[in-house]
């Protein structure tokens, strides 16, 4: 029975993709499409639903289970150099948790695109599209080898591809460089490319995983690697690689460039791909592969340090931007920071844990700025916004539970979440202190940018012409899933309730068969709820509070302070502005080079040289030679007759005196 | 009882000076003449063996090729009339058009 279900939770989206996709034009009602858009991720929501109810009842060891749907691929069978791969789906602990966030934030958010997409030309191609990434992304999640995983994780990315550039036709300012020329189809380029490098990097792991270990099922993989010693330098290599390709897809240092200018897409599609499930699926990766990491520490260290200085860079830049957009953008980059920095300190359950809970604020964030920016008519500067707290009351309540949740202020779910990574970070075997610091010094961050965004979009005066614009509050369509974000970003971090706190870490104990054989490598050492642990939630919760107070101090009644800031740190303010330069830097760096070198050598040397060289010059030669070769028709037939003649005597010999 | 041999030497000196005719002259007319004298060197050759063999289908078949010749004929007289009528010559020197 539960089988059978298994693969129902992928085909019911699928489904709804090739419907909506082959017959969507025909389809002029929009009621009609957006019911089927998001019944199918409704339904396939339902199904991971039933599973998981199923599941609690059942023992730890039956809860990890793998269905065959169909042998994939099978080459050079019975040979060493024998490759197979099935479609098969693998229904676990972790699995099931991602699926549920997916479907059930995926369902919410396709519910709000009937409101947010109303009226829009291509209405059915979004929601075809937005199916799509749900069966690609469930098919990450889902796979119960690399192979499949990297089908979902290219499908995802070319999901993400087609919905930045959904409005391909409007013009997008890009920031720094070039303003005003870029369209929304480079964005999606941008988004592409970049992620192009870090699948290398899986493809490569991928590569050397079957060289060494013949095989890329995920229990053939773990297991022979984890025969391996800890520090193996095979183990090591997969683990980097690995991790260069979750740098791609999850927006970290040096591959994080293309999240904030993904931002180009409609707003759901921010919710959902660029916030709450495709930049997550990194950190699923990591935390399927927890095996191989917990054998090459070093790897760990790396993705630890990387985490940590992801999630301060990209707050500081998220603190002087003014789209509204890109300052969640660059506050998920932080936030997906912290969760390699849970990675990397061996905290892969409170990890999962912060990837669950930024699901919900950060899906209910950016839907909250999807419905401002639908009442300010496509108007995404907060400096032109304020004072919209009155006209959309329900947007602002839910939006500042969310910028609440993100500050991690208790009881809401960010707090549980961002403090059991801080705690890790500062007490795990491979945590440091400078780690949980650091952490720390990004929460205050947080809290300050994100109620520099809610105090300049929501409240003081209204910035923009009241003659000309009316605010109002969203439809019932958008209004009903920010609630229920809202309340899940309240209630969603009592899962995770941490025992020094009295709770029972009920997610941890759920997650704790999948990751035991990673925990058990790397023998850590369990640590009891001590006075350290008390003080340091003290300080982040005061940091975030101090963080609050000063977002909501400077930018409402001293808005002079935030001008005499901007004079005293000019430098700095500038550098920030422009986000480190760091998009010049790669422009100058990779990007003009590589189009200088195809330009010159690629293009005029090799394609228009030899390619098309090659090509006309047979056409030429072969026009030269016809030139002299039709002066052997002369016409006159008595020359022809001679040539005949000559020809027989010719064959005559030939045949007398051979 | 002249032999085979006086035959076919008759039937090859005509057939040659035809071919020379063919190459060399420039009026279409004796061009035209000397394709009826390669045929009809052709024709004494089939009649010289049909005798010596004691085989008639050589003589029939040079009736064939009499009838074809004639038709042949006037085929290229019409042709030669209807290219004297376009170029007002029989010079096939001048009659080179048929070329790229």
């Amino acid at each position: 029975m539960l089988t059978t279900l298994v693969p129902l939770i992928v085909l019911f989206p699928l489904a709804g993709f090739l419907f909506l996709g082959l017959l969507g034009t025909r389809i002029k009602n929009e009621t009609v499409l957006g019911l089927i858009g998001s019944g199918t991720v409704g339904l396939s929501f339902l199904s991971a639903a039933w599973i998981f109810l199923s599941m609690l009842a059942w023992d730890a060891v039956d809860r990890s289970f793998s269905v065959e749907l169909f042998p994939w691929i099978a080459s050079f069978t019975g040979t060493p150099s024998s490759f197979s791969s099935s479609f098969a789906y693998r229904i676990d602990q972790l699995s099931i948790l991602m699926t549920l966030v997916v479907t059930g934030v995926g369902f919410l958010i396709h519910v709000y695109s009937i409101g947010y997409m109303q009226g829009d030309r291509g209405f059915w191609r979004f929601f075809s599209y937005m199916n799509l990434f749900i069966v690609a992304m469930l098919n990450l999640v889902l796979a119960d080898n690399f192979l499949l995983m990297f089908l979902g994780w290219e499908g995802v990315g070319l999901c993400s591809y087609l919905l930045i550039g959904f409005w391909y036709t409007r013009k997008f300012d890009v920031g720094g460089y070039k303003p005003g020329t870029a369209f929304t189809n480079d964005a999606a380029k941008k988004a592409f490319v970049v992620n192009r490098i870090g699948d290398v990097g899986f493809l490569l792991a991928m590569f050397l995983m079957f060289d060494r270990f013949g095989s890329l099922n995920f229990d053939s993989v773990f297991g022979a690697a984890s025969v391996l010693s800890p520090g193996n330098v095979t183990v090591f290599w997969i683990a980097l690689l690995l991790f260069v390709g979750a740098t791609g897809k999850s927006a970290q240092i040096p591959l994080y460039v293309w999240l904030p200018d993904a931002m180009a897409g409609p707003t759901p599609v921010s919710a959902l791909i660029h916030a709450a499930t495709m930049v997550t699926a990194g950190i699923y990766m990591v935390a399927r592969c927890s095996v191989l990491y917990a054998l090459a520490p070093d790897v760990l260290t790396i993705v630890a340090i990387i985490g940590a200085a992801t999630a301060v860079f990209a707050g500081t830049m998220g603190l002087v931007q003014n789209d509204i957009k890109k300052i969640l953008a660059y506050s998920t980059v932080s936030q997906l920071g912290y969760m390699f920095l849970a990675m990397g300190v061996a905290a892969f359950g409170a990890g999962i844990f912060h990837l669950m809970t930024h699901a919900f604020f950060k899906a209910l964030l950016f839907l909250g700025s999807g419905a401002v920016i639908h009442a300010m008519h496509e108007e995404q500067d907060i400096q032109k916004m304020g004072g919209l707290k009155g006209a959309m009351p329900v947007t602002f309540w839910t939006f500042l539970i969310g910028a609440l949740a993100i500050s991690g202020i208790p009881p809401l779910s960010g707090f549980f979440s961002k403090d059991e990574i801080l705690w890790k970070a500062f007490s795990s075997d491979y945590g440091s202190p400078i780690l949980w610091f650091v952490g720390a010094g990004g929460a205050a961050l947080t809290a300050l940018y994100m109620f520099r965004l809610v105090t300049l979009t929501f409240e003081g005066e209204s910035r923009y012409d009241t003659r000309a614009l009316h605010p109002h509050e969203a439809p019932k369509t958008m209004t009903v899933p920010l609630i229920i974000l809202a309340v899940f970003s309240v209630i969603g971090g009592f899962v995770g309730i941490p025992e020094s706190l009295l709770g029972s870490n009920a997610l941890e104990h759920w997650l704790e068969p999948v990751f035991r054989p990673a925990n058990a490598k790397l023998a850590l050492h369990p640590h009891d709820p001590e006075l350290i642990e008390y003080v340091l939630m003290a300080v982040s919760v005061s940091l975030a509070a101090a963080g609050i107070t000063a977002g909501r101090t400077l930018y409402l009644k001293r808005k002079d302070l935030v001008e005499q800031l901007q004079a005293l740190f000019v430098r700095t303010y500038k550098v920030l502005w422009n986000k480190y330069y760091v998009d010049e830097v790669y422009d100058a760096v990779f990007v003009r080079p590589t189009v200088r070198l195809s330009e010159s050598l690629l293009w005029r040397g090799f394609d228009v040289g030899v390619i098309d060289g090659l090509v006309n010059g047979s056409a030429a030669v072969t026009a030269k030679l016809g030139q002299w070769l039709r002066r052997i028709q002369t016409g006159v037939a008595q020359v022809y007759a001679t040539v005949f003649l000559g020809g027989i005597l010719l064959v005559l010999t030939w045949l007398l005196f051979r | 009882m002249i032999d085979l041999h006086t035959y076919l030497g008759l039937s090859a000196t005509g057939f040659i000076l035809g071919v020379i005719g063919v190459v060399t002259r420039r009026n279409a007319i004796i061009v035209f003449m000397s394709i009826e004298l390669m045929l009809n060197s052709v024709n004494l050759t089939l009649v010289a063996f049909s005798s010596f063999l004691g085989d008639a289908t050589g003589q029939i078949l040079v009736f064939f090729v009499m009838t074809v010749a004639a038709a042949e004929a006037a085929v290229g007289l019409a042709i030669i009339i209807a290219l004297f009528r376009n170029k007002q010559t029989v010079n096939i020197d001048e009659i080179n058009i048929l070329k790229w």
